[in-house]
């Protein structure tokens, strides 16, 4: 007999009804990461994840929330007690919550915030056979069995489809300021500073955010001035929304080259210290790696294949 | 099950494949692995293998297989859940000789270590760089990277960190069918699945790690640790969670209670009040101002819950004293009584000043010591019940008291482990946390990876967590 956690709430139920135990199914967001994974199966019935912030604990930093919650909603509800959570899509408006995790797509602050999968307390999702699962626990802090969380981020929906998710919350910073370092070198760049939010780079200009307490925001500013002429700006660069090459952040570098991992793919910013690169056309497809390993895993939740077909792409 | 001739030539063909002096089967050898960290009832291995590298593991994996036999991979067996113990008579996999650390790169911070590298010396060796790893448990002077990664370890310092998990990026896995794969990389998204996040936590019921890719991160400028001392569990509970509502995250955030600062005092002389009901140790890290003012919060919001004294170390050498006697509090317990049953639940912060009061009157009812140090930044209780178990009666009270604390921390929302792990001790209350569909979902990742259930079997599931699982009685189990 459980003895801890509540009940799925009735809307999770009826999100569960209606995926139903047979038949193609899908969620559908605000359809700003369709652009990652592959194309959903022609056919398949959308339907919508549940929405709204169910409970925020700003003493515990945890907030528990629908998957279809806007991730513009979440950041405003966790704003009023001066908390963030580590999703920053680029239209938080339509963007939700599900969706950035079901993309595994991790925000400009990774450096400092770490990647959404780190964000990802407890899921409760709707299995292939219509079953509510829960994975993990509404705690920071949980290695109470096997980390299936970890497989749900990034899995395109097509294991189980998120439901309601518990998000592990931070301070948010008192102070941010972006600052603009023309034909910096980013290696030094990065050097200089101890831990900045963001260092991004497009081959001619670095852009680092910084973000905390005002007297260390200054301190950091300080010390880039050592390095490059630097200008305080309103905002980072424009990020290219075609798409993002996942590499090596010591091999970034290798972007400037003519027969570098960018050519071919448009304009192009880079995450220093992270290795995410926002391109602007649709990188090919990169082989799966552990291909057995992966579809066994993907059988195994899914025997019939009804989950976002295609979407998960090998 | 297994005959006496086909162990000899298991054990046979392991020294082959390996070397003779590294395959250990006599009784008082194998009476060393057999057990653990835990207060888990030892169970002796058919043979332990100590290889050198991954080309060795996959040998012992495929002889093991040969024979019919299931693998227990272990690191230094400080595990405190039985996660290590040899059920079934296994092939146990020892990686205490692949222990040198391949790769440093300063710069981008990571190295390539093997899985025998204990966790304090990688930091010792990196450190010249200015760089350090960030998990540490509190057994890291004895603990390896490959155990864990086995538990995903945590430490003081994962409050603001992360455990071990953030903090792995890519494992080269031998597989319970032999083969070797890569998981992760050191780029920041896996293609596909994230089996290298799904294989942290395992348990050694996935495989066995032969390399792993860590990050590393930068020494911080300024660091300030205090400690402050309370009249009452009560008060410095609620320090806790007015120090997170504060809007502060410290790096760690530690509180002992009267009978461990006693106990630790005794040993580590650190100048503990022994007189205080409880003490936090904090810490925070980073830029000096932001430091400087975080300190100065820090002092004012424990002052403004009764802190009788908040002392701040004054340089590097009081720090380290304040952190040895944190981290040398289960050591220091041998003071007190022989044997320790550590629990290490996880509440929410916000009811741990009720929990922590309700576990003081278990362990009254029980008429049992109990020690309270933990991290109260995130939740993760270590009561310690202590208690000489030759003492008649004792192990019965003992169980009772740990049953109650289990029952009581799930009950307030909270879970069975924030960091030792499943393993054995805890397996049969997964149930109480999980639905029968939970569970076996988890197991369709388990079976993925490991369908013929045999590396380190019956660990973190319970029996029947599978559709219709033939139940597998131990040898030697009395039915």
């Amino acid at each position: 007999m459980q003895i801890t956690r509540s009940q799925p709430s009735a809307v999770t139920l009826a999100f569960a009804e209606a995926v139903g135990i047979d038949g193609c199914v899908a969620v559908e967001g605000g359809r700003t990461h369709w652009q990652y994974g592959g194309t959903l199966a022609p056919n398949v019935r959308l339907l919508r994840a549940p929405t709204g912030v169910v409970s925020f604990e700003p003493e515990e930093m945890v907030v528990r929330c629908g998957a279809g919650t806007t991730v513009a909603e979440l950041t405003e509800v966790l704003a009023t007690k001066g908390q963030l959570c580590a999703l920053d899509p680029a239209q938080p408006n339509l963007a939700t919550v599900g969706g950035v995790l079901a993309a595994g797509v991790s925000g400009h602050r990774r450096l400092r915030q770490g990647p959404v999968r780190d964000s990802l307390l407890e899921a409760q999702y709707v299995a292939a056979d219509g079953a509510v699962i829960r994975a993990g626990a509404p705690v920071v802090k949980n290695v109470s069995g096997f980390d299936i969380n970890k497989l749900l981020v990034g899995s395109f929906g097509s294991l189980g489809l998120l439901a309601e998710v518990v998000l592990r919350c931070r301070p948010a910073p008192v102070l941010s300021q972006w600052i603009q370092l023309d034909g910096a070198d980013p290696r030094q760049v990065r050097a200089a500073v101890y831990n900045p939010s963001s260092i991004l780079w497009d081959g001619n200009t670095v852009w680092v955010l910084v973000e905390g307490d005002p007297a260390d925001v200054e301190a950091e500013t300080r010390t880039l001035r050592t390095v490059a002429t630097v200008e305080l700006v309103m905002a980072g660069p424009a990020l290219p929304l075609g798409g993002r090459l996942s590499l090596p952040p010591g091999t970034l570098y290798n972007c400037m080259r003519a027969d570098g991992p960018v050519a071919g793919l448009g304009a192009w910013v880079a995450e220093i210290g992270v290795g995410t690169v926002h391109v602007e056309h649709t990188p090919p497809l990169p082989p799966l790696p552990n291909a057995h390993l992966q579809r066994t895993l993907k059988r195994a939740y899914d025997p019939s294949g009804r989950l976002a077909p295609g979407r998960f792409p090998w | 099950m297994h005959g006496g001739s086909t162990l000899d030539a298991l054990v046979a063909e392991l020294r082959a494949a390996l070397a003779p002096g590294r395959v250990l089967n006599t009784a008082a050898e194998k009476a060393l692995y057999a057990k653990d960290g835990s207060a888990t009832t030892p169970s002796a291995p058919a043979v332990v293998c100590l290889p050198v590298s991954a080309a060795e593991v996959q040998a012992c994996i495929r002889i093991a297989q040969a024979h019919a036999r299931a693998i227990t991979p272990r690191g230094s067996g400080t595990g405190l859940a039985g996660g290590a113990i040899p059920l079934d008579e296994p092939v146990v996999i020892t990686t205490t000789k692949m222990n040198k650390v391949l790769e440093v790169n300063a710069e981008e911070r990571y190295a390539w270590v093997e899985p025998g590298v204990l966790n304090l010396d990688l930091t010792k060796i990196v450190s010249a760089h200015g760089i350090h790893y960030a998990p540490d448990p509190s057994s890291q002077q004895s603990c390896s990277i490959g155990g864990n990664i086995a538990t995903n370890a945590g430490g003081p310092h994962c409050l603001l960190h992360g455990t071990t998990s953030a903090h792995v990026l890519a494992v080269e896995v031998a597989l319970p069918n032999g083969e070797l794969v890569m998981l992760g990389g050191l780029e920041p998204d896996p293609v596909g699945l994230d089996l290298r996040g799904a294989f942290v936590g395992s348990e050694g019921t996935m495989g066995v790690a032969t390399r792993i890719a860590v990050r590393l991160m930068a020494d911080p400028p300024a660091v300030a640790t205090m400690l402050a001392s309370f009249a009452t569990i009560a008060a410095a509970s609620d320090a806790v969670s007015a120090i997170i509502a504060a809007g502060l995250l410290p790096a760690a955030l530690e509180m002992m209670d009267a009978n461990c600062i006693k106990a630790v005092e005794r040993f580590a002389h650190a100048g503990l009040p022994e007189d205080a009901g409880a003490v936090l140790l904090v810490e925070v890290e980073g830029l000096s101002a932001g430091v400087c003012g975080a300190s100065v919060l820090i002092d004012r919001v424990c002052r403004d819950h009764g802190a009788t004294t908040v002392r701040t170390a004054a340089d590097a050498v009081e720090r380290a004293l304040l952190w040895k006697a944190r981290k040398s509090a289960f050591g220091a317990i041998a003071s007190i009584k022989p044997n320790y049953y550590l629990h290490d639940a996880v509440v929410p912060r916000t009811r741990l000043t009720e929990v922590m009061q309700r576990v003081v009157e278990i362990a009254d009812e029980c008429d049992l010591i109990v020690l309270n140090v933990f991290h109260a930044g995130d939740g993760n209780l270590h009561p310690l019940l202590v208690f000489d178990r030759r003492e008649p009666g004792i192990m019965e009270r003992v169980e009772r008291a740990g049953h109650a604390i289990i029952e009581l921390c799930l009950s307030v929302g909270g879970v069975l482990s924030g960091e030792h792990g499943i393993g054995i001790e805890k397996r049969d209350y997964m149930g109480l946390l999980f639905s029968d569909d939970d569970l076996r979902h988890q197991d369709l990742l388990r079976h993925s990876f490991d369908p013929t259930a045999m590396c380190n079997p019956h660990k973190v599931l319970p029996a029947g967590s599978r559709c219709g699982e033939l139940q597998h009685v131990p040898e030697g189990a009395w039915i």
